[in-house]
């Protein structure tokens, strides 16, 4: 069974000059078949905690440790991450000229199953998850996330989730900017990777606004770079009563 | 990347104002080098061009001492000539419009001429390979198609040279020539050359430039009309990597009504001080009503330290057009690009090639000259796989 393992993570960003901790300290693990939401005002470090894992660049890890099922997460490249079965669902995803989402999608999966699909069923494939989630087949040819729609982008990170079927979804702020219509066809797709009981779930989110559709087992406040309060789903109805407020009192965050 | 970017973009999004195609040129076309001055740099069409590099080439100290070794592999019927300069096909297209092409015309001894026949339709590409073995040159080819002739020819560039040159195309009524002219030199080699293709009545000229190579590269395609009826379509792709000057100039004058041109050429740029300059001129003069033109340019930016100078300018002087646009667009490829395809698992060299894969590839269908396509695509990866590694 896939565990995510994180140990008092600690996590620095340089910006103007100096270098910044973000994050102060996290423990989370997070099991195969489960979905914990992580809920917490802007700048507390939700966003540093999902792109720290997916190794980007910019953040630098300075303490603690994250495991994937024993393995150690931090000395694995990006594409190594991705391919041990870790996947980040963008915030905002990035545009790449040139290469068509059909081509993205076959390249991206031949690389995570380790051999490329057979073509024919690959193709059958990717049109029943795009048409699940109400796209267009022409997007397949259009080159990925140029000229998206926000709606359009966030539909591309969950046909991705559905491809690829990584042990562990980071789905990083996947409800900003969508309406109510895109929200729920988003969910939808999320909810039917969750249903296979395969992946493990971290649903990054600002708002309790998606955890209508999408319900978590455990919900854990963030707050000035730690979790400060863990819970149940009711932990999200309080949050939804009284707001972050008293997570950022005293002037923690930053 | 956006796809219809103002005029004159370049990797750090400045504006480049194109101005009207009259004040390019800083002396009128000539056959003569006495006519042009020694350019500065600060004219508009050397503005560019790091001129010191061009070895001479440009002040007439660049003395003829050099040697190229040309092979012509031509179907039957095809016939391959070396002609003196008073042969009435020299200088037909038209005038050199520069300096050193003038310096070429002024310079050459003997002009090559392929003559494709009238009405022949070759099955088999004319191969001329031209094999620079150092020292400078002056050159004039020729390539005549007669009437209703369909022909390609391929033209390889290998090899160390300077050299000067002016290519003419002379293209016969409702003939078609397709000509692949490929810029595959030693990273030391200086090549400057102005082709010139005079279109006939209902005829169809495909050009296809492709530069990988050389020091510097600074070619000026042009395309005249001669009767009404002609389509000219021009592609390139150019790969520019660390040091390397490519500079693509061209210039389509729509003088004559019911003609039809397309340009679309992509480049791609990586390593430090590389530059890649791409100038489309289009002029639509008050004659040419009927006129259907489109230019675009894109370029690819790998890494840092590269330079793009993107300037689409078109001139209309009659609104009884059918159509013309340009677009020109230039696109890094970013630390975020690569962050996003590796986190889909990716690696990072798959991630550059998939992406340069995919920004030439749909220039090269569109080429639709199969072993052609297998040829750049293999040339494209080798450019990676050099740079990658």
């Amino acid at each position: 069974m896939a565990t995510l393992e994180i140990n008092d993570l600690h996590v620095t960003v340089e910006a103007d000059n100096s270098t910044k901790e973000i994050l102060k300290g996290v423990d989370l693990t997070v099991k195969q078949g489960e979905t914990h939401a992580i809920m917490g005002p802007n700048g507390s470090g939700k966003s540093t905690l999902a792109y720290s894992l997916a190794g980007h660049p910019k953040y630098t890890v300075t303490g603690g440790t994250v495991t994937l099922d024993g393995e150690d997460v931090l000395a694995m490249t990006v594409d190594e991450r991705a391919r041990a079965g870790l996947f980040l669902a963008m915030q905002y995803p990035v545009e790449v000229p040139g290469v068509s989402v059909s081509n993205f999608l076959r390249t991206s999966a031949t690389a995570i199953r380790g051999e490329a699909p057979k073509l024919r069923t690959w193709v059958k494939e990717v049109r029943e998850a795009m048409e699940r989630l109400n796209m267009d087949p022409a997007f397949a040819e259009r080159n990925v996330n140029e000229g998206f729609s926000g709606g359009e982008k966030k539909r591309h990170e969950i046909l991705q989730l559905e491809l690829l079927k990584p042990h562990i979804a980071i789905l990083d702020e996947t409800d900003s900017g969508l309406d109510v219509d895109a929200l729920r066809v988003v969910s939808e797709g999320v909810n039917r990777v969750r249903e296979g009981g395969e992946v493990g779930t971290l649903l990054i989110t600002h708002y309790t606004r998606i955890l209508r559709y999408i319900k978590p087992d455990f919900v854990h406040v963030f707050a000035a770079g730690r979790i400060a309060e863990s819970g149940g789903a009711e932990l999200a109805d309080k949050l939804e009563e009284e707001g972050y407020e008293s997570y950022t009192k005293g002037g923690a965050s930053e | 990347m956006a796809d219809n970017t103002p005029a004159g973009s370049t990797t750090d999004g400045a504006i480049t104002v194109g101005q009207p195609v009259d004040a390019r040129v800083s002396s009128a076309p000539s056959y003569d080098v006495a006519d042009f001055p020694v350019p500065h740099g600060r004219e508009e069409e050397w503005r560019f061009t790091p001129l010191e590099r061009l070895r001479g080439l440009h002040d007439g100290t660049a003395e003829a001492t050099g040697a190229l070794r040309v092979e012509v592999t031509a179907p039957d019927g095809v016939t391959v000539q070396t002609v003196d300069r008073d042969d009435p096909r020299v200088g037909r297209a038209g005038k050199p419009v520069d300096r050193v092409a003038a310096q070429a015309y002024s310079s050459f001894e003997k002009a090559s001429v392929v003559s494709i026949p009238k009405e022949s339709i070759l099955t088999e590409p004319v191969r001329i390979a031209v094999h620079g073995e150092g020292g400078t040159v002056y050159g004039h080819q020729i390539v005549e198609v007669g009437a209703f002739a369909e022909a390609v020819v391929v033209i390889d560039h290998t090899g160390d040279t300077v050299m000067a040159g002016n290519v003419e195309y002379l293209i016969g009524d409702g003939a078609k020539l397709t000509v692949v002219c490929v810029q595959d030199w030693d990273d030391t080699a200086v090549h400057v050359a102005q082709h010139t293709a005079l279109v006939g009545r209902d005829a169809t000229f495909k050009s296809v430039v492709v530069t990988f190579g050389g020091d510097l590269v600074r070619l000026h395609p042009r395309v005249v009309y001669g009767a009404p009826g002609g389509e000219a379509e021009l592609y390139g792709l150019y790969f520019t990597d660390e040091g390397q000057h490519q500079e693509h100039r061209l210039f389509i004058d729509h003088d004559t009504p019911h003609c039809r041109s397309n340009v679309a050429y992509k480049g791609a740029l990586q390593g430090q001080d590389a530059h890649a300059v791409w100038i489309g001129d289009v002029l639509i003069r008050a004659a040419a009503e009927g006129t259907d033109t489109y230019e675009l340019n894109r370029n690819l930016v790998l890494t840092d330290g590269a330079r793009v100078d993107s300037v689409p300018n078109l001139e209309i002087e009659t609104g009884e057009i059918v159509g013309a646009g340009h677009a020109s667009a230039t696109g890094r490829f970013d630390d975020e690009q690569l962050f996003y395809l590796q986190s889909r698992g990716i690696r990072g060299d798959d991630a550059r090639r998939l992406v340069v894969r995919g920004f030439f590839g749909e220039l090269v269908q569109q080429i639709g000259l199969a072993d052609l396509e297998e040829r750049l695509m293999a040339k494209i990866d080798a450019e990676l796989e050099a740079s990658v590694g």
